[in-house]
């Protein structure tokens, strides 16, 4: 097969890109991505658009389709900003997970650029999307345009009824409470038949008339039941609210005493984009490895096969070299881990250990160590894990040599930083426990949870924040979180502390 | 399946509406430090503030939006690092102060760790903050005066057109690179071949070879003459006119008097109070006029009109009557600006100290000559620092303060102020300009 395709013409010459050449190097890589690689992608939308409108993607989380704040705005001013100062490039491209799959490509870039764009995104993060089971179970990628599309055009119903003002009240505080928005664990409960038709109805009735925001009424949804008699008791009341629960957007919603209906569909609005958004946050290291590994093969395929020439394959290898780069700990330019560099890397190694592998790799990775297959053990891995258990798992000797990581030991009760491993036998496994657990994000992630609501009581809504290895809450901002919650439940609020065994 | 799309047409500013949200909601911090950056800026002869728009920095405080995450201090936490070169297993460091490398707020969200914000607001942006619900006194009187005419305003290229709007740079970019793409011979190289031409001809006895020459060069000649007549050095392609489209306009001009006393008893302090008054002013009326002009008076004893440079920088000291200045302003509303034709302001800032009995004067001045003609006149008095008591008892004050007291009671149109420092300026100045009572109008006018 090889053999066969070596004496091809380029597919272009030159940096200036047209419609015709990107379809060309389109077609080019689709092939190697799909009969190669083996890779499984919803049918791909590319879309031309300008710096400005880059910045504009930029600015709302990366989402073609946004509701209005003034935080996005924020974002916005600041990038452009650092972008006009220089002191901030652009992403060559964004890539938003939706059947089909979206990809922005900069005008700006050359045709070298677009190529590797393409591979990167189009390709890469799109079979990503389609097949890593987190995304599969969490998001709709079907669903998500006509659902931005409904919460954009909502929230702008809500702000000519109800005020710019009394909308931002709501949206601050359901921001704040954004990362407390998501269900980590469980599905949430299923919502029931009442739930749903009122849920149509709202739709249906925003569809039609756009002002039936009422409908939603404490009746449609059962609430009502609510304050029928019932056993007062703790363990009841634990029962009929789900206590405890760790989205606090969710028992907002569905529990708060003082929201009005429109002010719950807007927490909705803005969990379903938290809980959409989630798993892009917990496979950053994945998602990123899997599209720079695929453009990395693709691009060096492509230039064997004799379709790219050398000027644009160095272009290409410049820009790639730059996006995996990891400086050390102690370059002015270090910034944490680089999760480019780190998923690419992980990646190559997983192809090593199928072709090469030695003794200690077979040692450590029995099950693929030899294999044959490397496209399928890569293709099992972006399916079957997320950063925190894809370190765990495939993180090798090897690369932690090649990175030379190590763990420093951070002790309150300590007076120093204590160099607690590094990269030899004794600290293999160690360091790849740590270093998967700062990927983790419900350890990342303050623990809180509402144990307790007596809505027949007191009405104070209880909070509990367990505590990890005494790490406690930075007061300044809780306080602000706090003063957001109050309003949104209309009665005091309070934030408990609870202290668990330290796992040392 | 597969496709692309051109977005690059769409409509842009789709975050338009987050800006202004944005400022709305930084409204507050973004007015501090827009009247602090005005209260640090030198008059211009222009603008005072830059086409670009103006640079402004805000705490992130004010915009800060709040989560739940772990506090940088304390506890037990294990970071993993890349680039170990020489540490062992047990080697202490350090702790960094403020944790830097460790990445305390890891798990938070982005834009944390800032400490102030920095962006641009758009010249539009930056007055309409700077003079957020103010408004120009007089407003129906302004109208009065304002003649609407037709104009006319540029509005590109067409490639035809009448001679007198050909636009000649355009249309002779055309016409050289049309010349260069199709080859045409140049004036030189057709000069030349006539002389050769002619020399040759000149001689008695040609040799054959120089017949045969002479026709090769006259056939080139042809040619050149065919090739040039053909691609003509204009061609009727090359022309662009400029197009103009109506447009209404509204001719209404005003004219700011910036009066100082620059008398011995006014210092650095003084005059640098009086000039952020007088900038304030200017741009103010310059967003709300198409064409508003500065004319600089300066007075000791006696009054002269000056350039800005003079007005502001130049020393000189003397006595004090403060009439001279007014009767200035007078002299030259008569010689250049009929009160028909222009809105008038008068901005007049002194320490408050006048000769004699002349403050009487100024008062008959202001009351006969100048407010009947002007929209608005402002006095500003600028007073010691220490003259608490005097910032506090508008009854209180000198012969020319108790004199324009007088003059304030009969003519709505004039205000009066005392300042000490520059953080008085920009609340006096909105104190003028916020909305008035309507029909509240000059009885002289």
């Amino acid at each position: 097969m090889q053999a066969a395709e070596t004496a091809r013409t380029p597919l272009f010459d030159g940096p200036e890109w047209t419609f015709e050449l990107m379809e060309k190097a389109r077609d080019a890589i689709e092939q190697i991505a799909l009969e190669d690689l083996g890779l499984d992608v919803y049918p791909n939308q590319i879309e031309i658009i300008s710096a400005e409108q880059m910045l504009d993607a930029y600015s709302c989380v990366g989402l073609p389709l946004m509701y209005q704040h003034w935080s996005f705005g924020k974002h916005f001013a600041r990038d452009e900003t650092l972008y006009r100062t220089g002191r901030q490039g652009l992403a060559y491209e964004i890539v938003i997970n939706s059947n089909p799959c979206i990809s922005y490509n900069m005008e700006e870039n050359t045709m070298a650029m677009q190529t590797l764009v393409m591979a990167h995104a189009a390709f890469g993060h799109n079979h990503f999307f389609k097949n890593n089971y987190l995304f599969q179970q969490w998001t709709d990628a079907a669903g998500i345009h006509d659902y931005l599309a409904f919460a954009k055009n909502y929230i702008a119903a809500c702000e000519q009824r109800y005020g710019l003002s009394a909308v931002e009240e709501v949206l601050d505080a359901a921001h704040a409470l954004q990362s407390q928005g998501v269900f980590r664990y469980g599905r949430p409960p299923k919502p029931t038949s009442e739930e749903l038709v009122a849920m149509q109805k709202v739709r249906e009735g925003y569809e039609s008339s756009q002002s039936v925001l009422d409908i939603w009424t404490d009746s449609t949804l059962g609430r009502d039941k609510l304050e029928q008699p019932e056993d007062a008791s703790f363990s009841a009341r634990r029962k009929q609210m789900n206590l405890p629960q760790e989205n606090l957007l969710y028992f907002l919603e569905k529990h708060s005493p003082k929201l009005e209906p429109w002010q719950c569909e807007i927490l909705r609005i803005v969990r379903m984009l938290a809980q959409y958004l989630y798993p892009q946050k917990q496979t950053k290291v994945m998602n990123e490895g899997c599209a720079t590994f695929v453009h990395y093969y693709i691009i060096n395929k492509l230039y064997e096969q004799g379709q790219i020439t050398e000027g644009a394959f160095m272009e290409m290898l410049h820009s790639h070299t730059n996006v995996v780069m990891q400086p050390e700990y102690d370059d002015p330019r270090y910034s944490g881990i680089n999760p480019y560099a780190l998923g690419f890397a992980m990646m190559q190694d997983i192809r090593r250990i199928c072709q090469n592998p030695t003794d200690e790799d077979r040692e450590w990775f029995p099950d693929f160590a030899g294999n044959p297959d490397w496209r399928g053990v890569l293709r099992d891995a972006w399916a079957n894990y997320r950063d925190e258990s894809f370190i765990q798992q495939f993180l090798s000797p090897n690369l932690i040599r090649k990175f030379k990581l190590f763990t420093l030991t951070n002790d309150a009760d300590l007076p120093n930083l204590v160099v607690s491993q590094i990269h030899n036998r004794a600290g293999y496994k160690a360091i790849r426990r740590d270093l998967a657990k700062q990927y983790d994000l419900a350890y990342l992630e303050p623990d809180i949870q509402v144990t307790d609501a007596d809505l027949r009581g007191d009405r104070e809504l209880k909070l509990t924040h367990t505590v990890r290895d005494g790490i406690h809450l930075d007061e300044e901002d809780q306080e602000e979180v706090l003063k957001h919650l109050r309003r949104l439940w209309g009665y005091g609020v309070r934030l408990d502390a609870v202290e668990t065994a330290s796992e040392h | 399946m597969h496709h692309f799309i051109d977005r690059r047409a769409n409509p842009k500013g789709k975050s338009l509406g987050n800006r202004q949200r944005f400022l709305r909601r930084a409204r507050e911090n973004i007015k501090e430090r827009v009247d602090q950056s005005v209260r640090g800026k030198s008059i211009q002869s222009g603008s005072g503030v830059p086409d670009g728009g103006e640079k402004v920095t805000i705490p992130a405080r004010g915009l800060k939006e709040p989560r739940f995450f772990h506090s940088s201090k304390g506890g037990l936490r294990r970071h993993v690092l890349p680039g170990n070169k020489d540490f062992v297993v047990g080697d202490t460091i350090k702790r960094p102060q403020g944790g830097a490398g460790q990445g305390g707020r890891k798990a938070s969200e982005e834009g944390d760790g800032e400490d102030e914000f920095s962006f641009t607001l758009t010249q539009e942006e930056y007055l309409e903050i700077l003079f957020e619900g103010l408004e120009l006194p007089d407003l129906v009187e302004k109208a009065t005066v304002e003649t609407e005419t037709i104009g006319t305003r540029r509005a590109g290229l067409t490639t035809a057109g009448t001679p007198n709007n050909l636009n000649l740079v355009r249309t002779m970019r055309n016409s050289l690179g049309r010349r260069i793409a199709l080859q045409r011979p140049t004036t030189k190289s057709q000069r030349d071949l006539e002389e050769q031409i002619a020399e040759l001809e000149a001689l008695d006895d040609r040799t054959p070879p120089q017949e045969d020459f002479l026709e090769a060069l006259r056939k080139k000649l042809d040619g050149i003459i065919r090739k040039r007549k053909v691609v003509g050095y204009i061609d009727p392609l090359d022309l662009r006119y400029d197009t103009f489209v109506p447009e209404k306009i509204r001719n209404s001009r005003a004219v700011v008097f910036c009066l100082m006393d620059v008398s011995g008893s006014m210092q650095e302090r003084e005059k640098d109070l009086a000039k952020r008054f007088f900038l304030l002013l200017h741009l103010f009326l310059e967003r709300c006029y198409e064409h508003t002009e500065l004319v600089f008076v300066r007075h000791t004893h006696h009054a002269q009109e000056v350039d800005e440079e003079t007005f502001f920088y130049a020393r000189e000291t003397g006595g004090t009557i403060v009439s001279t200045a007014l009767e200035k302003m007078k002299e030259i509303i008569e010689e250049r600006y009929p009160p028909d034709e222009w809105n008038i302001y008068g901005a007049q800032a002194s320490d408050g100290e006048n000769f004699g009995n002349d403050s009487a004067r100024c008062k008959k001045l202001l009351l006969n000559d100048l407010l009947p003609v002007s929209q608005f006149y402002a006095y500003v008095e600028i007073v010691d620092e220490a003259a608490e008591m005097l910032l506090n008892n508008p009854e209180a004050g000198e012969d020319l303060w108790q004199n324009y007291r007088e003059v304030k009671a009969q003519a709505q149109h004039f205000e009066m102020q005392r300042v000490s420092q520059p953080g008085h300026i920009y609340p006096i100045f909105r104190e003028f300009f916020l909305p008035k009572v309507k029909g509240a109008q000059y009885a002289g006018s």
